[in-house]
């Protein structure tokens, strides 16, 4: 399986090295289709790859490829650990990465930077495959930070537009903040285990939980606590949990397809995945697990609220990928990993497919993104309607799609996990996966309703060339309008109950919510369909819809009345919480604010001022004193030498 | 029989009187090369005093070239003063200040 | 004590003499004192039996140097009333400064040096000895190379004195001897052969 490893982490680089480096010359078909075919090479391997483990029964696989360096003892190895959990990262990476290359063909068929960005975006595969493959920290450090290099470029597509530069500075800065933490757990493992490499150090785990560490004299942390929150800090960058989420809504600044594969699908998920890969870890560390659930609860409530206001089309499923990526945490911190993996599998699709719509839309409407513009596209775009609407379902967990089965669980786990009677975590989690369904419902159908149903509110030079976009575009969006629909009723029963990922995700006894309590009710995902009916979730969503339906279809006066009578709370939204004011007016106004100061004040006042021109001009000052007793005068320097022999013969005399 | 501590007062504030000459005197540089060739006749005055209490010539050897030496400086001291005055048609110490800083 | 009052006397008036050197405003008359401060020490050093040198003092000093001081200064006709004004911004510092010193060596000769030996009267010297023959003696002896040194001293003051103050006037008329001795006829007469002027 050695060398499917390589092929599969090799061929998207190959391709994105070909298309990067020689796609002037190759020209653009040529690069379109080296990149697809790299990618395409990789998904098939990875399926064959997740269909031995599957089916095959073959186990995961430990592989050390190329030592690096060896510095006093710490090894820095580029390695393949495959298991379960990887293979279905390397699928869902891949296939989504697929659907995109192929997609973009349509959506920037017009775009003088259409080599480079296929260069990208294979380039993110082949970063993203390291991360999720990886065998060490160190690695996965890479991919981490290799994503978020192409995640930077790629918001930054369109390096002329203005706010596309400020959006891609602040994703790179905020995950600086991230990865600042990140990295320092990392030392925090190396610093307990001395090693780099996950099985060395998963297996050393209780004795690192068995230390103190005093960050601050005198208050001994548990350095297993330490670290999952350092490290998960760094999943917050990543993963944008608040509140270092602000990047992800601006980063809709870049093309479509990239807001679906990287902001969507693959890599705001890394943060999940490497908590879930960390679980031998986290599990040890309560603490830990709390900071984690409490932090994706007040992210799924919270930015679900802001995509009720947004206007912008990518931005309210930006939001919506917020909040489901808060769901995943929610799921991390019960515990429930599987559940979390699960939903980011059929996250991955869905959300995906909704981008790719919206992107779709944005095609037909000539890079329009307002959906105040939009209304009544159905009649015109009916491949894309549909497709949305599967995605739409899905994502509000209508009974039978995929987003059903994995939310459903989700908040099933939740509700069970060994939260439960620990007083406000446990209602904290529990409410906001519970009322983010109906959050979620509500803007997921205004958006949708206002996008596809209504007035059309177009002008009439659009609507005229208003019609379905090419082959390229839907065929790809009814690819992933597949697996978003029926994926969740196939895989849930063995992804979550046949224990699919063994011994690559670990749950102390205890906390196990999936194996111990779901498990025991669990009926097949028929059984669970039925049951759907029974539960709050499924009428909190249809709730949801109902008021979307209402509020933006029949009375579309409501909101605007609600609008200006609850001012408070929509200025609240529409401000996003002030999140970015913070950000932006605190800490990066504090930090050029700061640094300004260390300019001016520290480096050209202090430094260059007193230090360096201070001595010269002291020199100078100096001299010019100085100066003045250099007189000429033939007395003025006799009376020096007699004073310097006068106070010679005191000290003889006097004081020797 | 006179102490030799009277040689040595004697030949002292003559010395401290040409060194306070040096420094007060700001009129002319013959003054200034009077004051240094006092300044000599007291150092004279204390090898001489020396060499005869204690019975060595060597002191009065010593100031022979004393003599010597000053007479010179004295010669060269006056030219140089002789060529500044043709130059600058004064010798007035307060005027020769070409050297300030 | 006969020998105490000889001496102080003369050490009275060589002291005032040397203030008057110090503070007279006619450099002539600094002159003229500091002429009696050289007898006086003379005297001095007659008392102290170094007669050789007390006569040096007065033929090669009074006789040589202060008569060079007094050419010069009459030569330069400084203007005595430009040089009456006053004396220098330090002068009441120089004086303590003075003061000072004068009150440490007091006390360096008086209090330090009690118990020194060989310090109440002149060494004693050999029946029939001669001051100037004992210098003599030790002087083309022992101090033979400083002698010469003081030699090339006192021909390298005369060279300098009159480098320095030799100079050359513009527009005066002098024989140039190397030249005239370098003349050749050729350079100065030239012979030309010319027709005879025709007859008129």
């Amino acid at each position: 399986m050695y060398s499917y490893y390589l092929t599969i982490v090799l061929a998207p680089l190959a391709a994105a090295i070909v298309a990067g480096l020689a796609g002037k010359q190759i020209g653009r078909a040529a690069s379109h289709w080296v990149t697809i075919a790299g990618v395409g090479i990789s998904c098939i391997l990875s399926l064959v790859v997740l269909k031995n483990m599957f089916w095959g029964g073959a186990g995961s696989e430990n592989i050390s490829v190329y030592t690096w360096a060896v510095i006093d003892g710490l090894h820095m190895e580029v390695g393949f650990l495959v298991d379960r959990l990887t293979a279905l990262m390397m699928c869902v990476v891949t296939f989504v990465s697929l659907m995109v290359h192929i997609y973009t063909i349509g959506y920037m068929r017009e775009d003088p930077g259409y080599q480079r960005f296929f260069s990208y975006i294979s380039l993110f595969t082949f970063a993203m495959l390291m991360l999720v493959m990886s065998n060490n920290f160190l690695q996965l450090f890479f991919g981490w930070e290799a994503v978020g290099l192409v995640s930077y470029l790629l918001i930054g597509f369109w390096l002329k537009k203005e706010t596309a530069i400020f959006a891609n500075l602040k994703a790179f800065l905020v995950n600086r903040v991230g990865d600042f933490g990140f990295i320092l757990g990392i030392a925090g493992v190396v610093m307990f285990t001395g090693s780099l490499d996950y099985a060395t150090v998963f297996s050393s785990a209780d004795s690192i939980a068995a230390q103190n560490i005093e960050v601050f004299p005198g208050a001994p942390w548990n350095a297993m606590t330490l670290i999952c929150i350092l490290l998960f800090i760094g999943a917050m960058g990543k993963s944008a949990q608040a509140p270092l989420h602000v990047w992800l809504p601006d980063s809709m600044e870049g093309p479509t397809p990239i807001s679906a594969l990287i902001h969507a699908a693959t890599m705001v998920t890394a943060g999940i995945f490497m908590v879930a890969r960390m679980s031998p870890l986290f599990e040890l560390s309560t603490t830990a697990l709390a900071v984690v659930i409490v932090i994706g609860s007040i992210t799924a409530f919270f930015m679900g609220l802001l995509g009720i206001v947004q206007n912008d089309i990518k931005r309210v499923i930006a939001y919506s990928t917020l909040s489901q990526l808060g769901y995943m945490t929610v799921a991390l911190g019960a515990s429930a990993y599987s559940a979390a993996i699960f939903h980011l599998m059929t996250h991955a699709f869905f959300k995906a497919l909704l981008f790719l719509a919206a992107g779709s839309v944005i095609i037909a409407l000539h890079h329009e993104q307002d959906i105040r513009k939009m209304g009544g596209i159905r009649k015109y775009m009916p491949i894309t309607y549909w497709t949305s609407l599967v995605g739409s379902l899905a994502l509000i967990g209508f009974p039978g799609s995929s987003g059903f089965f994995s939310k459903d669980l989700l908040i099933e786990a939740v509700k069970d996990s060994h939260w439960q009677g620990q007083g406000a975590v446990y209602w904290i989690a529990y409410l906001s996966v519970l009322l983010g369904v109906f959050v979620t419902a509500l803007y997921s159908f205004r958006m949708f309703f206002l996008v596809f149903h209504g007035k059309e509110r177009m002008d009439a030079e659009t609507k005229t060339h208003l019609h379905e976009t090419p082959a390229v575009v839907t065929v790809p969006l009814i690819l992933l309008a597949i697996p978003s629909a029926i994926i969740g009723w196939f895989t849930v029963g063995p992804v979550l109950f046949g224990d699919y990922f063994g011994d690559s995700v670990f749950v102390v006894a205890g906390h196990d919510v999936i194996g111990e309590h779901l498990a025991a009710t669990w009926h097949g995902s028929l059984g669970l369909l039925t049951h759907a009916l029974m539960t709050p979730v499924f009428w909190l969503a249809a709730s949801g819809v109902f008021v979307a339906w209402f509020l933006y279809l029949k009375r579309p006066d409501i909101p605007e009345t609600m609008k200006t009578k609850f001012s408070g709370i929509y200025n609240l939204l529409d401000r996003k919480y002030y999140f970015d004011d913070l950000w932006i007016k605190g800490f990066a106004a504090g930090g050029r604010g700061i640094g300004q100061f260390l300019w001016q004040k520290g480096d050209e006042l202090l430094i260059d001022g007193l230090m360096v021109n201070g001595t010269a001009k002291a020199v100078g000052r100096m001299a010019g004193v100085m100066r003045q007793i250099q007189t000429g005068y033939l007395y003025t320097y006799a009376f020096a030498m007699i004073i310097g022999l006068t106070a010679l013969l005191s000290w003889l005399i006097w004081l020797r | 029989m006179i102490g030799l501590e009277h040689y040595l007062t004697v030949a002292a504030m003559l010395f401290v009187l040409s060194i306070a000459g040096i420094i007060i005197n700001r009129r002319n540089l013959i003054i200034l090369l009077m004051c240094i060739e006092l300044m000599l006749l007291a150092v004279n005055f204390n090898f001489i005093a020396f060499s005869r209490y204690l019975g060595d010539e060597t002191g009065q050897v010593f100031v022979f070239f004393i003599l010597t030496v000053a007479a010179a400086e004295a010669a060269i001291g006056l030219a140089i003063l002789v060529v500044l005055f043709r130059n600058r048609r004064s010798i007035a110490v307060q005027e020769l200040n070409t050297l300030k800083g | 004590m006969f020998h105490t009052i000889l001496f102080y006397s003369f050490a009275f008036v060589m002291f005032g003499a040397a203030i008057g050197v110090v503070f007279s405003r006619n450099p002539v008359h600094s002159v003229m004192f500091l002429v009696l401060t050289f007898f006086q020490a003379a005297v001095l050093w007659l008392l102290a039996e170094a007669e050789f040198l007390a006569i040096v003092l007065v033929l090669v000093y009074v006789g040589a140097v202060m008569v060079l001081f007094l050419f010069v200064v009459m030569m330069l006709e400084v203007n005595i009333e430009a040089a009456k004004r006053g004396l220098t911004r330090f002068a009441p510092l120089g004086i303590g400064i003075a003061l000072l010193m004068v009150i440490q060596l007091i006390q360096l000769i008086w209090l330090r040096s009690q118990g020194f030996a060989g310090t109440d009267g002149f060494a004693a010297t050999p029946e029939g000895y001669s001051n100037t023959k004992a210098l003599g003696a030790v002087l083309y002896t022992e101090h033979v190379y400083a002698f010469e040194i003081a030699a090339v001293i006192l021909l390298l003051a005369i060279v300098a004195a009159i480098t320095l103050t030799m100079r050359k006037r513009p527009g005066i008329k002098t024989q140039d001897i190397a030249k005239q001795v370098a003349v050749r006829a050729k350079d100065r007469v030239r012979i030309v052969k010319m027709e005879s002027e025709e007859r008129q």
